[in-house]
């Protein structure tokens, strides 16, 4: 999941550092992401992980780090299972 | 409101309504009125009585500067604790929209300066450096300018090509500017650059340059269409100083939280009261007008209507962002930035945008309809009912931070916003 989310940084959050070399708990703020493609990323995770990411989970500690944006996929995922 | 035509060009207010009311309330209304926004009136006289001649020379407003200064209005949103009046945005605003009233440029040289204010105030109050440099603003009447726009890199102020060269406990920043309003007549100019020689273009900070430690070669003029008086020009600038000179918050955070929001309600306050200047003008042209013919309406009335309409539209749309800023601004002090909805904070963010694009549009709606009902009279320069000026300052605001721009960055940002579905987390 995580090589996937690194992926759609790369094609999605136009930072300022290659997401290959981020650690899974790198501050993507720091590494440049905007506002503005914190929207870009939000729909790519929708599409890719087929999960509809709902408002209470919708912050901008969401996106602050691979392992917060991996741990929100993994509990919405679980949900629908259940 | 049965106040005589002049007051009414400069007294659109929120005092209490004057109708009817008998001459002891009316003294009372006067006494309640604040003293700065009798102070805005005073040199929004002075910034009218050499609009034309600042138009026509390009150059720059001092005599209203000198006015503004002596009013201690360049220090109004800087908080009491620093000596500053301490006015809010709305109030700020409201100068804006008084001074556009009679000079655009001065409105917007002033609005720009107190965004720069904004900024040093919302992120600089904590370094003893930016709190020393505010009590100095208000004891010396600064202005501030600022370059965020660089040659190679165009409009976008979101990335930087110069990088601040940090030596010891000092920082050398040389950045080629095609444009600093006013640069040459500011006291500090604000000044974006990348944070190191290594880093990222997006990872920018703001420096608070002094005019005392920068050097400023002018490399390019400023004839242009309207906002003559901003005197615009393109610079090459040497600043040197102490790295604490350098804001602490990121750049990209500043913007977001503090310079887009601040300069988007301020631009719009500016661009009403050009529009509002205006209408006055067309309501008196109509008036002369029906005199003329006693027992006619005119047929320029249903544009006047409609004019007026939309004047009350963006002033209503002007006021409801002044609020949603003073709200964001709120949330912001209360902390727990990182677990906000996110799509309040974009929302805020698209909300900020349409301001900018549909005043600035509609500001120029507006003065067409009035050019329309003055006719040859609001044509020809010099005449009480002229809109030449209006109209060429007015076509600034769908450029400054191109609308297209904008809206292309708005309709992403509505891509996160959902319709509200009941009965759905």
């Amino acid at each position: 999941m995580k090589n996937e989310l690194r992926r759609i940084l790369s094609e999605s959050a136009r930072l300022d550092v290659a997401p290959d070399s981020l650690a899974d708990d790198a501050d993507l703020y720091a590494a440049g992401l905007s506002s503005l493609a914190t929207v870009h990323l939000m729909l790519a995770i929708e599409d890719e992980f087929n999960i509809e990411i709902p408002d209470r989970l919708l912050t901008r500690r969401l996106f602050s780090s691979i392992d917060s944006m991996a741990a929100a996929i993994v509990e919405l995922q679980q949900a629908r299972a259940a | 409101m049965n106040a005589p035509l002049l007051d009414t060009a400069v007294s659109r207010d929120e005092a209490p309504a004057h109708d009817g009311a008998d001459a002891a309330v009316q003294l009372t209304a006067l006494e309640a009125e604040p003293c700065w926004r009798a102070a805005a009136h005073r040199c929004t006289a002075v910034a009218a009585q050499f609009a034309d001649a600042v138009d026509r020379d390009a150059r720059f407003p001092s005599e209203a500067f000198d006015a503004l200064k002596r009013e201690r209005l360049l220090s109004a949103m800087v908080p009491v604790a620093f000596g500053g009046a301490g006015l809010s945005l709305a109030e700020v605003g409201a100068i804006c929209e008084t001074l556009a009233q009679g000079c655009a440029s001065t409105a917007m040289v002033y609005a720009m300066h107190q965004i720069q204010v904004a900024c040093i105030e919302a992120h600089g109050s904590a370094s003893a450096w930016h709190r020393h440099l505010l009590a100095q603003l208000v004891e010396h009447q600064w202005l501030l300018a600022s370059a965020t726009s660089e040659e190679t890199i165009g409009g976008n102020m979101r990335t930087s090509a110069c990088s601040v060269e940090l030596d010891g406990a000092r920082f050398r920043i040389e950045k080629l500017a095609p444009t600093i309003s006013y640069g040459a007549h500011a006291d500090g100019i604000l000044v974006t650059a990348r944070r190191t020689a290594e880093s990222a273009a997006a990872d920018q900070v703001l420096i608070v340059a002094l005019r005392e430690d920068t050097q400023l070669e002018k490399r390019g003029g400023w004839d242009a269409m309207g906002m003559r008086g901003t005197c615009s020009e393109g610079f090459r600038l040497v600043a040197t100083g102490l790295a604490e000179q350098i804001l602490a918050t990121p750049f990209a955070e500043i913007a977001d939280q503090t310079m887009l929001p601040v300069s988007h309600t301020l631009w719009a306050s500016v661009w009403t009261g050009i529009a509002c200047d205006a209408v006055n003008r067309a309501k008196a042209f109509f008036r002369a007008q029906a005199r003329a013919k006693p027992g006619s309406v005119p047929p320029a009335g249903l544009r006047l209507a409609e004019a007026v309409g939309l004047l009350q539209m963006m002033q209503a749309r002007l006021s409801v962002a002044l609020e949603a800023a003073r709200i964001a601004h709120q949330a912001r002090h209360g902390g727990a930035q990182a677990d906000a909805p996110l799509a309040v904070q974009l929302g805020f963010a698209s909300d900020m945008n349409t301001l900018k694009t549909s005043i600035s549009n509609t500001a120029l709606q507006v003065v067409q309809e009035v050019l329309m009902i003055c006719g040859m009279a609001g044509y020809k320069n010099g005449t009480p009912y002229s809109v030449g000026r209006h109209l060429r300052d007015l076509h600034s605001a769908p450029l400054m931070i191109n609308n297209d721009r904008i809206a292309q960055n708005t309709a992403s940002l509505l891509l996160a916003q959902r319709p509200a579905t009941p009965g759905k987390a």
